[in-house]
């Protein structure tokens, strides 16, 4: 479906930094960050808190670096990443295969779609009691959890999607005597992006914070668990520099940024602005 | 008024002259490719019972351009999904090209008014969606879609993507779709509707044109009597809902037709006063209305 041509507007939209007031931007926000850690090391220089209370800057940067230096920070985002995308994948393809049945079979939209959105309500936490009794502590108990974080959210918004595609441009696919599947493949599927990408993202966030409370709880390996280990050792330094960790992981490699703007950038191309 | 009527028709067999040079086969009158004996439809749900179309009977030759004039709502489109396959009637039945009709196919392809286009794909790959689907191979299609491209005089455009085209210039896209897998009748669904009046008159030229090069049978709803007059060899006049056919009305003109002549308004005329009038009853002595 994606040309090569597609291919290269998704790279160039994502990195190029040609325009001069994104460029603005950035410099604007690295300087606030900047700031803020400036902030942060004079109020630890006030000595208003004990240093195991709020520690400077400098030892939380210490601890990220020993982590990095001794390779487990990167064991643990491998590890972390690699369960969202399992997770997250997994959830796509049936979520999408849920929300395009709803969304063409009634009877199914009538009975299922009444229960995905009373699922939908569930905060994915919930899952992890389940998940531990039906799977023990390992890797398929976690992958669970952030499967129904975000597999609702993703049926739901693949249903409306589909809902959403204006009657003529079904029905033109019938007209040119369409088999099911090919009106599935050539209109339902590019039809619905449009309106996927919000549910997409939503989806994302819950299984992100599904995972990162797993994570906490009972998983080995991984940033959640790293979190933990700095509980346990009494490690302030640690604890805040996972979590600092965690705001680049999601922001840096976030979702946002490579997964969903590309997709609203091709949305906007196609569409024109009035979609996106 | 009968006779201005019977000599305009016997100017008729002038038309499909000019269009046997190249098929004297497709143009034969007697050649009936659609036949539609009885038809009713209601759509009948919890909260509507609706008599859309009530005992249509009518024939259309190969070859031909037929209009269909009728207030809205009476069943226009109802007529043109039930030909196209899309929807089944109530009672009564459709033959085409001899067999039943029973749902859609790209013989009777459909151009709806608007909103019909595929946003996501540009303008070269929705003219070759119907290919696609039909299963032409990949090598061939590209030297189908250039033809019509260019047929429509879009082969300047065939990279754009639909939100930067122009109303006249979808509805040219929606035709090159359509022609591009050569079905044997072309329904149109008041195709030129949504266009301001100067892009319709080009259009409305342009399908004359077209017309008379691919010897399509064309199927073509509106509710604009000039453009009946216009473009129609037959006019069919209906009822408001129940839709029933009141009058058919045979435009027996030159063409290509030019919409200023005084015939052709003549004949817009005529159609709009069958249209108009509850009481029409004129009754060609050819055979140029019937109700
Ligand atoms: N799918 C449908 N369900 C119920 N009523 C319908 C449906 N389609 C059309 N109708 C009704 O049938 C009548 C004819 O509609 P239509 O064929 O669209 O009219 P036209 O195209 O001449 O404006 C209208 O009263 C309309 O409300
Ligand atoms: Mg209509």
């Amino acid at each position: 479906m994606l040309s090569s041509e597609t291919a290269q507007l998704w790279l160039s939209t994502a990195f190029s930094l040609k325009n001069f007031g994104r460029v603005f931007r950035i410099v604007r926000l690295i300087a606030f960050y900047a700031g803020l850690i400036l902030l942060w090391h004079l109020v630890y220089k006030a000595e208003i808190w004990p240093s195991y209370v709020l520690p400077g800057p400098r030892p939380v940067f210490d601890q990220v670096w020993r982590y990095i230096d001794n390779g487990i920070l990167f064991d643990s985002v491998y590890a972390t990443m690699q369960r969202m995308f399992i997770g997250f994948g997994l959830a796509f393809v049936i979520g999408m295969s849920i929300g395009i049945a709803n969304a063409t079979i009634r009877w199914l939209d009538e009975t299922l779609g009444g229960l995905v959105h009373g699922m939908q309500s569930l905060p994915s936490i919930t899952w992890l009691p389940l998940a531990i009794l039906w799977f023990g502590l390992s890797q398929t108990a976690i992958i669970f959890v952030v499967v129904m974080g975000s597999l609702f959210a993703i049926a739901i918004s693949a249903r409306d999607g589909v809902r959403n595609i204006p009657v003529l441009q079904r029905r033109t696919a019938q007209v040119f005597g369409a088999s099911k599947l090919q009106t599935i493949r050539y209109v339902t599927l590019p039809g619905m992006l449009p309106s996927i990408a919000g549910g997409l993202k939503l989806g994302w966030s819950f299984s992100w914070r599904s995972l990162m409370a797993g994570e906490l709880i009972f998983v080995t390996a991984g940033l959640g668990h790293l979190l933990d280990l700095g509980r346990q050792l009494n490690n302030i330094s640690l604890v805040m520099g996972i979590m600092i960790m965690i705001m680049i992981v999601i922001i840096g490699l976030g979702a946002d940024l490579l997964l969903f703007w590309p997709l609203e950038n091709w949305v906007r191309h196609r569409w024109g602005l009035a979609a996106a | 008024m009968s006779t201005f009527f019977s000599i305009l028709d016997a100017v008729r067999p002038d038309r499909p002259r000019t269009r046997n040079a190249e098929n004297p086969e497709a143009t034969r009158r007697s050649d009936v490719l659609l036949s539609v004996s009885n038809i009713t439809k209601r759509f009948k749900t919890s909260r509507h019972d609706t008599m859309a179309l009530q005992d249509i009977s009518l024939d259309i030759n190969q070859g031909e351009f037929i209009c269909v004039v009728g207030p809205s709502g009476c069943g226009k489109s109802t007529l043109l999904n039930l030909i196209a396959g899309l929807d089944d009637p109530t009672s009564g039945q459709l033959v085409f090209d001899g067999k039943r009709v029973e749902g859609s196919g790209a013989d009777r392809v459909v151009v709806f008014q608007e909103a019909a286009l595929y946003p996501w794909l540009n303008v070269r790959a929705n003219v070759e969606f119907g290919l696609k689907i039909k299963g032409t191979p990949r090598s061939e299609r590209k030297d189908i879609v250039d033809r019509y491209l260019e047929l429509v005089n879009l082969t300047k455009f065939d990279k754009a993507f639909v939100h930067e085209l122009l109303g006249g210039m979808k509805q040219r896209v929606q035709l090159a779709r359509a022609l591009a897998v050569e079905p044997r009748m072309l329904l149109m669904d008041e195709p030129f509707a949504a266009l301001d009046a100067q892009t319709r008159d080009v259009l409305q030229q342009e399908l004359q044109e077209i017309w008379a090069r691919t010897r399509a049978t064309i199927f073509f709803i509106t509710h604009n009597v000039r453009e009946a007059a216009l473009l129609g060899d037959r006019v069919f006049v209906m009822t408001p809902g129940p839709g029933r056919i009141k009058a058919e009305i045979t435009v027996g003109l030159r063409r290509p037709r030019d919409p200023d002549t005084h015939a052709v308004v003549d004949f817009a005329a005529e159609i709009r006063s069958a249209l108009q009038n509850d009481e029409y009853t004129g009754r060609g002595q050819e055979g140029n209305f019937a109700i």
